[in-house]
């Protein structure tokens, strides 16, 4: 144990006694911030599972939509329709902090307001089928966004818990242990060096008694 | 980004699209992505099942956020395994999905 190497001093003690205080004010602590995490990435994680099916599902139709789409086109033709997009987005990224973690959250802005300018083709010479399933896909495009910004938070999330879970356990079965044992240590050494210099004492005494009056 | 039959209607919607078609381009391109400017990597889940292990190098940064999506050949789980994953790593065991 970390017991033998450690010195039988007061100075010692008062030490590793504060250090025990902090290690147990510590471990509270990291143990109300794992519980807190906890709560907060399981509300989140059932969350991002709901969106994600969903997402998943309007994504797959969407993805017939334009597989019906690319039947009644020719090549060159649907090509040429979405060549030039005319929206663009950007995404603004601001940060917001869960207990220590950062998680993303995006800001969306497109480039112009209109929310039709998603067409980039005349309607004349595309199918309706196109039309439809640029519509669905713009029609995801929040969730679809709200998606990522959950599941980033839920992956960083995890991450922060994991750490965190570790911390406690080092706190809580090698840190603290480890220091009260030093800490019975000492105090026994200490005890025990005082026992033998009050016998010693005594034998002194008695020593000097028999030699002043020959008891 | 993804095969091109997968993403190139998202083009529409004003994000960036990057048709890939063989992993080594994809591995390459995902780099220069994963460092560029984008905050966010939309990716076809049977693309994202080539490049885990990219994937898996960037994962603890801030941004960007890789996310899986089905692409046109249907849906592989692999974006439920990931949050499974997250969960394991939380919680320990999966109480979420063991349904």
């Amino acid at each position: 144990m970390a017991s033998k190497t450690v010195n039988p001093t007061r100075m010692e003690l008062t030490r590793l006694k504060k250090k025990l205080v902090t290690a147990i004010r510590g471990h509270k602590l990291l143990k109300d911030k794992r519980d807190e995490l906890m709560r907060q990435f399981l509300d989140m994680v059932r969350e991002n599972k709901t969106l994600r099916e969903e997402v998943e599902q309007s994504i797959a139709q969407a993805n017939r939509a334009f597989a019906l789409a690319r039947a009644m086109m020719s090549d060159e033709a649907l090509n040429a329709a979405l060549l030039a997009p005319k929206q663009e987005i950007s995404i603004e990224l601001e940060s917001k902090n869960i207990m220590s973690v950062n998680i993303p959250v995006f800001h969306t802005k497109t480039r112009t307001p209109d929310e039709n300018d998603i067409y980039s083709y005349g309607f004349a010479f595309t199918s309706a089928d196109l039309d439809e399933a640029v519509k669905s896909l713009s029609e995801i495009l929040p969730r679809l966004l709200l998606l990522a910004e959950r599941e980033k938070s839920c992956q960083l999330l995890a991450e922060e818990i994991e750490k965190t879970r570790r911390r406690v356990n080092a706190l809580e079965h090698v840190v603290i242990p480890e220091t009260q044992e030093s800490i019975r240590y000492i105090t026994m050494k200490l005890d025990e060096n005082e026992r033998s210099t009050q016998i010693r004492l005594m034998k002194v005494k008695d020593m000097m008694l028999k030699q002043a009056h020959g008891y | 980004m993804g095969d091109r039959d997968s993403v190139y209607g998202f083009g529409t919607l004003g994000i960036d699209v990057v048709a890939v078609s063989d992993s080594e381009q994809a591995a390459h391109s995902f780099r220069q992505l994963a460092s560029g400017k984008y905050a966010i990597i939309y990716i076809t889940e049977s693309l994202a099942a080539e490049l885990e292990a990219e994937i898996d190098k960037i994962s603890d940064r801030e941004i960007p956020a890789v996310i899986p999506i089905p692409g046109i050949k249907g849906n592989n789980g692999i974006g439920i395994k990931n949050l499974k994953k997250a969960v394991e790593k939380a919680v320990g065991s999966d109480i979420i999905f063991n349904d």
